[in-house]
């Protein structure tokens, strides 16, 4: 089978998909942060494809790999508030923080 | 392939980038100083300081920089007015939260170099985002901000609501910028460019090739992935600049993060953003010598058949409307400043969506007199706060009495913001109003009109709930009688920003032709 960009797009679309479905139903703060990591993925997924069928030159391929580096900054951060609600509410249940209120 | 030319160009780049790098070498410095001055005891006020003056560095190095408007680093950041004038707005607001912060309880003094640390990157994060003019800066710049702001956001370790606002901002901040990042996968594949100028130009053909297709029937597919690529790069910087329906994440994050950094938060990241979304939706509007300002209007024109200014105008309809209604029945006032500072992001999307001269200078206008009112605002709740450990509106009872100059103060910023002369807040509405009736009597005038008229209304829903606060201070009775102390710095600034707030509002001379000087800069 020859892989053309659409199938790149496909799969890129069904990851974005999935993060956000991730995210949404996720209860557990470490499986959200999952999801956003997949929807980063999605897009350095596109970033790769257009820059390789598009583009040409290197510039998606730049693009992506500061988007895996950000990626990770961000996951340091992210897991590092979840071991903080881990400590205060003794859970990492999303729904199991709800101090703050209208 | 030959990269001297890249070097070299960045090599020169530098001499414009100065700021910056005073702000970068800044942060690492104050992390060390954190460390040498562990045990002093007067930590604080020395690390403090020690920030003021990397800031002052940072603020001496801009003023003397080169005022000529020019690309730097190939292209990816523009040195032009516009970024210069948010500069400046970041470095004041990060100066006043530096101060504010010394004397609030709020920051513990151990962790105050850390603080002033963050703060710091988080300023340099804005700088990045005013002047990007690529898709990677202005996500790399976003996410600076954003990662800072996090970890700020839930800093008051084993606070149950600091540390739950910061699990919900790193939540749906993570989204946002990933949906704002997937979106600009498709911007990118659809022209072939990140450079923002570049951009807008193929934009502006792939238009018009759609549209001619379009009459054939065909190249439905591209229209539609055009179209929710802006969307999803709009939902990022609504997320910043907390719009609805990107604005779930602001009352929580208001109310559990340290009050100074709430204020600094209300005012920093929202201009940057509005500076990233009026770079955005210019189009080839960073500086490019010779090019016209608004002959090419990048997004500003209908692209893909669709008016992206009526749906900015829309969004202001509807942010304004929520955030003001949602206001009326807060009783924290950490939460009703929240619900406030929607409406205000409502009342600046206004200014936005008239995508004219006027329209970018009500926007800039109006974020520095924001800033101004709101961080008098937040430091009244926060000398509340320090003798009453309490935001709750019951704790302000009396407050004319008990604390007469942060009453007066409290009162003057109100004013302010519902936008009642002879206040600052008044000049700012009313050139964002002036924005939106310059449409009026251009094509679909009525709508412009319905835009403004809401405006109108709006403020006068918010006169409603700013009027509750002013009761409970001036009308009923102390729960307690004794009057209420506040830090030195504190009642000083308490006053400046009053001042200034009625400076501003009586002769706005100065700050709008400020505003005009930077917009003629673009043209040169």
């Amino acid at each position: 089978m020859h892989v053309s960009l659409a199938h790149f797009l496909v799969v890129g679309a069904l990851l974005f998909c999935f993060g956000l479905v991730t995210v949404a139903t996720r209860r557990n703060g470490v499986g959200v942060l999952m999801g956003v990591e997949l929807i980063l993925n999605a897009a350095n997924l596109n970033l790769v494809a257009f820059n390789h069928y598009v583009v040409g030159g290197v510039s998606g391929q730049v693009f992506a790999l500061f988007v895996i580096v950000l990626a990770a900054a961000e996951a340091a951060v992210g897991l590092a508030i979840v071991l903080a609600i881990f400590q205060t509410f003794k859970s990492i249940d999303v729904r199991a923080a709800d101090a703050l209120r209208e | 392939m030959d990269y001297l030319p890249f070097i070299q160009e960045n090599l020169r780049s530098t001499a414009w980038f100065r700021p910056e790098l005073a702000l970068t070498f800044g942060a690492v410095l104050l992390f060390l100083l954190d460390l040498v001055w562990r045990d002093a005891a007067t930590r604080v006020s020395r690390l403090s300081a020690a920030t003021l003056v990397v800031l002052g560095v940072a603020a001496a190095l801009l003023a003397v920089q080169p005022a000529d408007a020019q690309m730097l680093f190939n292209g990816m950041i523009a040195n032009d007015a516009l970024s210069i004038f948010f500069k400046w707005l970041f470095l004041a607001a990060a100066a006043l939260t530096v101060i504010i912060s010394a004397q609030a309880k709020d920051i513990r003094p151990e962790r105050s170099g850390e603080f002033q640390a963050i703060l710091l990157t988080v300023v340099l994060g804005l700088f990045l985002m005013a002047s990007s003019a690529n898709l990677l800066m202005i996500y790399l710049s976003l996410e600076l901000v954003s990662i800072g702001s996090y970890i700020l956001t839930g800093f008051k370790k084993g606070d149950r609501k600091a540390v739950e606002a910061s699990l919900k901002y790193v939540i749906y901040g993570g989204v946002a910028s990933g949906v704002m990042l997937f979106g600009m996968s498709y911007l990118y594949g659809l022209t072939g460019t990140a450079d923002l100028p570049e951009m807008a130009r193929r934009i502006g053909t792939l238009s018009q090739t759609m549209a001619q297709a379009q009459a054939m029937g065909g190249q439905a597919a591209i229209r539609l992935t055009l179209i929710l690529a802006v969307i999803f790069v709009l939902a990022g910087i609504g997320y910043k600049v907390a719009a609805v329906p990107w604005h779930m994440w602001c009352p929580d994050v208001y109310e559990g993060a340290p009050t100074p950094f709430t204020g600094f938060l209300s005012v920093g990241p929202k201009a940057a953003g509005f500076a990233v979304a009026l770079r955005f939706f210019y189009g080839a509007f960073a500086a490019q010598p010779g090019t016209p300002l608004f002959d090419a209007q990048g997004l500003g024109a209908a692209v893909a058949g669709i008016p992206w200014p009526a749906v900015i105008g829309v969004v202001a309809a509807i942010t304004m409307t929520l955030g003001n209604f949602t206001a009326l029945g807060q009783t924290n006032l950490k939460r009703l400043l929240a619900y406030s500072s929607i409406a205000h992001a409502g009342y600046t999307l206004m200014g936005l969506s008239a995508l004219s001269k006027t329209g970018m200078q009500s926007v800039m206008i109006y974020m520095s007199i924001y800033l101004i009112m709101n961080l008098g605002a937040f430091l009244a709740v926060i000398v509340v706060a320090q003798t009453t450990g309490s935001e709750s509106i019951y704790e302000y009872r009396g407050l004319g009495k008990r604390a007469p100059l942060a009453a007066t103060a409290f009162a003057v910023f109100l004013f302010s913001l519902t936008g009642i002369p002879p206040f600052a807040g008044f000049i700012g509405k009313y050139y964002l109003f002036l924005a939106v009736l310059e449409r009026a009597s251009g094509p679909a005038g009525n709508w412009w009109m319905a835009l403004a008229i809401c405006g109108a209304l709006n403020s006068a829903v918010s006169l409603y709930y700013y009027a509750r606060v002013l009761k409970a201070m001036f009308l009923e009775s102390p729960y307690r009688d004794e009057p209420m102390g506040a830090a030195i710095g504190h009642r000083m600034l308490l006053g400046a920003f009053s001042a200034a707030v009625l400076v501003f509002g009586v002769a706005p001379g100065l700050l709008v032709q400020w505003t005009e000087r930077s917009l003629q800069l673009f043209r040169g």
